[in-house]
């Protein structure tokens, strides 16, 4: 058992559709400005209302903010989960109910403390509107949490101040019920728990942001004139947010007209073909979108590749195959990403590990792409795209000038004897290129049918080849170019730990707990792909490495066995992909169940029997 | 597309436009398809008709998807970019072109297979956009590069090269445009430069997406006995509905406008759309006495052909998102980044 202060998780189970988000967000927003490090995970059903969903909220004051499977505290409002949810609460910990009405006897636990707060009873007591009874429920339970977790009060009201500035009567509302429940459980219970809140000072200078608004922010900063999409979970958000900014920054003060335009397609080929038609004339465009329109972006992400023209695709993963979880996350679009499209074609990957990295990443995407005339993925994920995460705020730099990679200008163009699109590559084996409007005498034809290197159509299997060996090329170069991995590498190591996006945290906690039970291992986490010669190195240097990762099928280890010298024995996977986040727990339980009697000799503390779950 | 290039050989005498260039240089390479194609007589119609009009060739973006129709654009106007892109989904990327870069004047070049088959969908968007472009469908009934498969245009009884009938209603697109509230629809034969190439000069001044139906037999595949999509039916059935002028926006309107039955309309640009001897209850710019119209003579078996509707009242792509009257790309970077000091202070919202 933890001791205590900051140092806890809590689950909150709802019904979806009754406003327990709102109520859920300000707890977790409450303890960010508390100052101390927090998460929240929002496990939602892809539905609208009336079917399961949960709140996690960890908090820890050394940063370890991955999921965390051990609850001390469950809020148990919903009676179709309730068997489940208090199963999960550990021994000891503690469930806040409804007292409205009695406990089913079949369903108390001896080893678990019950908070029966009669929230349905104060609420119908205060409140006449049937809508705001429900709604203020939710505010009700936040009322007593801060009474139990010592949740600043002043913060709260804070909060709700800016929240409801403009609507007195809500805030009212939300002030009184937030009161009846505090004071209902600090005049009941021993308040606070034994595990509760103390004001720190870790998020000075942290924000609290979701990855889809940071990456469409990212975007913005990028200079993005067009984004092409088509709505689809998880990655709606990230073109609301993108519309948003641009409404905010984008309206030119003198004209009053915007400079840019969304485009809502009928479908996701339609979406990464404006992308592409856009890119063909020289702006900055992008997509985002999940698997199920990858899948549809196929045929011309093949074209784009082909025919080499800039692209950048926001992948924000959600659970598949086919129509799959949408609501649940995965890293299942690692290799359909790196391969889309029939043929022989390869794409530059990016992985972000947080919304910081998704804003940093996207200007990135956009440099790359016009570098090497290329789409670029970035490839987030539901936890990273719709939760919000407590990171270093975001920085720019002033001196950014973007990456338009080998764009003839006129002038070029009308020195040139007669233009030939794919010939004159540099060391990269990029080619320059020209755009339409600039001058005709730096018309081509532009084609996905098979061209020789001066743009012509060509069934010659030499000239063919001559291109694609280019290409191929090219890809490797970008090598250099793609994010470096992070490498974390501890003395004494015998084995390395590697990872991918979204698995940081919980990875790199589980590191530092085998470490604490003397198992030590090195840690990578890959940030691009193609993978550079510090991906091959730490292979080489390692006698076997864990890959660990959200899918089925190890893709990032098949990736890696594919693209690396590495054999593929010496690549263990462990892979946790049921749809909800990753936990340490799945890290070190795996780490340890496959290190076997291997492990014992360094294990110098017992290592509880614990079960890999989610 | 394989082509061939031309030899550019030019005599003096050509006439020469306002630009100081003759028709030659609006030519394109030498055309691969079947000796007697029609499209090969769209593409002259095409040649003339930027010659005309003394279009700068860089000016032009030329996009078309997968299929014979979609080989023409490498036969007109070399000094254009071209994009032959994928089967049916011409009509997203013109759309994004168009989005970053409204100043050049788009130009379509469709099939009956990629616009009516696999890329209905996208055509029926880009109609609904209004994305500003001239939309050709080259439309012979038939899939020619694979060999003869009847297309989503095919009438019903209508035979094939094999002697199979069709039993599947077509897609007709002309009315279909209308029925989604397409802006400008004509509909001709390749055989008729002379009433082609005043509906592609309106088109090119239609601010809006532009279709233009043009049956284009398809003299290997599609030309026999028979067929509905043959040079001899489309002749014998084709009724010419009205004669349509096209007056640039410097030239005289003729002086008997609003007489025997002239309607004049006139483009955003300036220009004016004549079209003469229209028939009593006919009005180019009213959709349900349009509609009427066709349903009437089409039920008779006639092939109605000229400029068939126009709405210049409807705002474009650009207008409808009120993007920047510039070219997107061409906005230089400073305008479009908010910098570091907007980003802390967006930050606060952040906490």
């Amino acid at each position: 058992m933890r001791d205590g202060v900051n140092d806890f998780a809590i689950k909150l189970a709802n019904v979806n559709g009754t406003g327990s988000a709102s109520a859920n967000g300000l707890l977790m927003q409450a303890i960010f400005r508390m100052g101390i490090p927090v998460s929240g995970k929002n496990l939602f059903p892809s539905n609208i209302q009336g079917l399961p969903t949960w709140y996690e909220i960890r908090v820890n004051k050394d940063g370890y903010t991955a999921r965390s499977l051990d609850y001390d505290l469950m809020v148990a409002m919903n009676s179709q989960t309730y068997a489940r949810d208090i199963g999960e609460v550990r021994k000891g910990g503690y469930l806040l109910y409804d007292s409205t009405w009695p406990l089913d006897a079949a369903l108390v636990r001896d080893d678990v403390n019950f908070l029966g707060v009669p929230l349905a009873h104060l609420c119908n007591e205060n409140f006449r509107d049937p809508r705001e009874r429900i709604l203020m429920k939710n505010i009700a339970y936040a009322g007593s949490l801060c009474a139990v977790l010592n949740v600043d009060m002043n913060i709260v009201g804070e909060l709700l101040e800016q929240k409801y500035s403009s609507k007195k009567a809500l805030r009212e509302s939300n002030d009184r019920s937030l009161r009846l429940g505090y004071d209902y459980a600090r005049d009941h219970f021993a308040c606070p728990l034994p595990f509760h809140l103390e004001t720190m000072n870790a998020n000075s200078d942290k924000i609290l942001i979701d990855g889809n608004t940071a990456i469409a922010l990212g975007c913005v900063y990028a200079g993005a004139t067009v984004a092409a999409w088509y709505p689809i979970t998880p990655s709606t958000s990230a073109m609301d947010a993108f519309k948003m900014f641009c409404e905010k920054y984008r309206k030119d003060p003198e004209t009053g007209k915007n400079n840019y335009i969304i485009l809502q397609a009928e479908d996701e080929l339609a979406a990464i073909g404006m992308v592409i038609g856009a890119g063909w004339n020289g702006a900055r465009a992008f997509t985002s979108t999940a698997g199920p329109g990858i899948s549809l972006m196929n045929e011309l992400l093949g074209l784009a590749y082909y025919a080499e023209i800039p692209a950048v695709i926001i992948d924000v993963q959600r659970v598949g195959p086919s129509t799959g979880m949408p609501t649940r996350t995965q890293q299942g679009d690692v290799l359909e990403c790196a391969y889309a499209s029939h043929g022989d074609t390869k794409h530059i990957l990016l992985f972000p590990c947080s919304p910081a990295e998704c804003f940093e990443f996207a200007p990135k995407a956009f440099d790359l792409a016009e570098r090497f005339q290329t789409p670029v993925f970035i490839l987030t994920d539901l936890d990273i795209g719709m939760n919000d995460w407590v990171v270093p705020r975001l920085k720019w730099d002033d001196g950014y000038q973007p990456d338009r990679g080998r764009v003839l200008s006129a002038e070029e163009i009308e020195k040139i004897t007669k233009f030939q699109r794919y010939t004159n590559e540099d060391e990269n084996q990029v080619t320059p290129r020209t755009l339409p409007g600039v001058n005709s005498k730096g018309a081509f034809f532009t084609r996905g049918s098979g061209h020789n290197k001066y743009g012509g159509y060509t069934e010659m299997p030499d000239e063919y080849r001559e291109v694609m060996d280019r290409l191929g090329r090219k890809f490797k170069a970008s090598a250099k170019f793609v994010p470096a991995p992070v490498i974390q590498r501890r003395g004494g190591a015998s084995f390395g730990v590697i990872t991918l996006g979204g698995c940081d945290l919980a990875v790199r906690e589980a590191l530092d707990r085998l470490a604490e039970q003397g198992v030590l291992a090195d840690f990578m986490r890959v940030r691009g792909f193609p993978f550079g010669e510090s991906v091959q190195f730490f292979l080489d240097t390692h006698n076997f490495c864990f890959v660990v990762e959200q899918n089925r099928d190890a893709q990032l280890r098949s990736l890696l066995t594919l693209e690396t010298s590495v054999p593929k024995e010496k690549l263990r996977s462990i892979l946790v992909y049921g749809g909800f986040p990753l936990s340490a727990k799945h890290v070190t339980d795996g780490i340890l169940k496959a290190l076997g009697d291997a492990a014992k000799p360094l294990v110098t503390v017992p290592v509880p029997e614990l079960q890999i779950e989610e | 597309m394989p082509s061939i290039a031309k030899p550019i050989a030019t005599h003096p005498s050509l006439q020469r436009n306002e630009l100081g260039m003759t028709i030659r240089d609006y030519e394109g390479a030498m055309s691969t398809l079947c000796a007697g194609c029609g499209h090969d007589s769209i593409t002259a119609a095409l040649v003339r008709v930027f010659w005309e009009l003394a279009t700068p060739p860089h000016m032009i973006a030329k996009l078309s998807g997968i299929g014979c129709s979609s080989k023409t654009p490498t036969y007109f106007v070399s000094g254009a970019h071209g994009f032959n892109s994928a089967h049916g989904r011409m009509p997203p990327i013109a759309t994004g072109a168009n989005a970053a870069n409204r100043e050049l004047i788009y130009i379509g070049i469709s099939g009956d297979g990629d616009s009516l088959s696999i890329g209905l969908g996208h055509m029926c968007h880009a109609i609904r956009r209004n994305v500003r472009m001239v939309y050709v469908i080259e439309n012979n009934g038939v899939y020619g590069l694979t060999k003869g498969q009847f297309s989503a245009s095919a009438d019903v009884g209508t035979k094939s090269k094999k002697g199979e009938r069709n039993r599947m209603s077509p897609i007709d697109p002309v009315m279909l445009g209308l029925s989604i509230g397409a802006t400008f629809i004509a509909r001709s034969f390749s055989g008729d430069k002379e009433q082609l190439v005043p509906i592609l000069k309106a088109a090119v001044a239609h601010r809006g997406f532009a279709l233009i139906d043009v049956i284009s037999p398809c003299v290997t595949f599609n030309d026999h006995e028979g067929s509905t999509k043959s040079y001899l039916y489309t002749r014998q059935h084709e009724f010419k509905a009205l004669e349509a002028d096209f007056v640039p926006p410097a030239g005289e309107v003729l002086a008997n406008i609003g007489q025997n039955g002239a309607v004049n309309v006139t483009m955003h640009d300036g220009s004016v759309i004549r079209f003469k001897g229209v028939p009593p209850n006919y009005d180019p710019t009213d959709r349900v006495k349009v509609t009427a119209y066709l349903e009437e003579h089409q039920g008779k078996g006639e092939v109605v052909t000229g400029l068939l509707y126009v709405d210049e009242n409807v705002p474009d792509l650009h207008e409808m998102n009120k993007s920047a009257d510039v070219p997107l790309t061409r906005l230089p970077y400073e305008k479009l980044c908010p910098g570091s000091a907007a980003l802390d202070k967006l930050q606060e919202d952040f906490r």
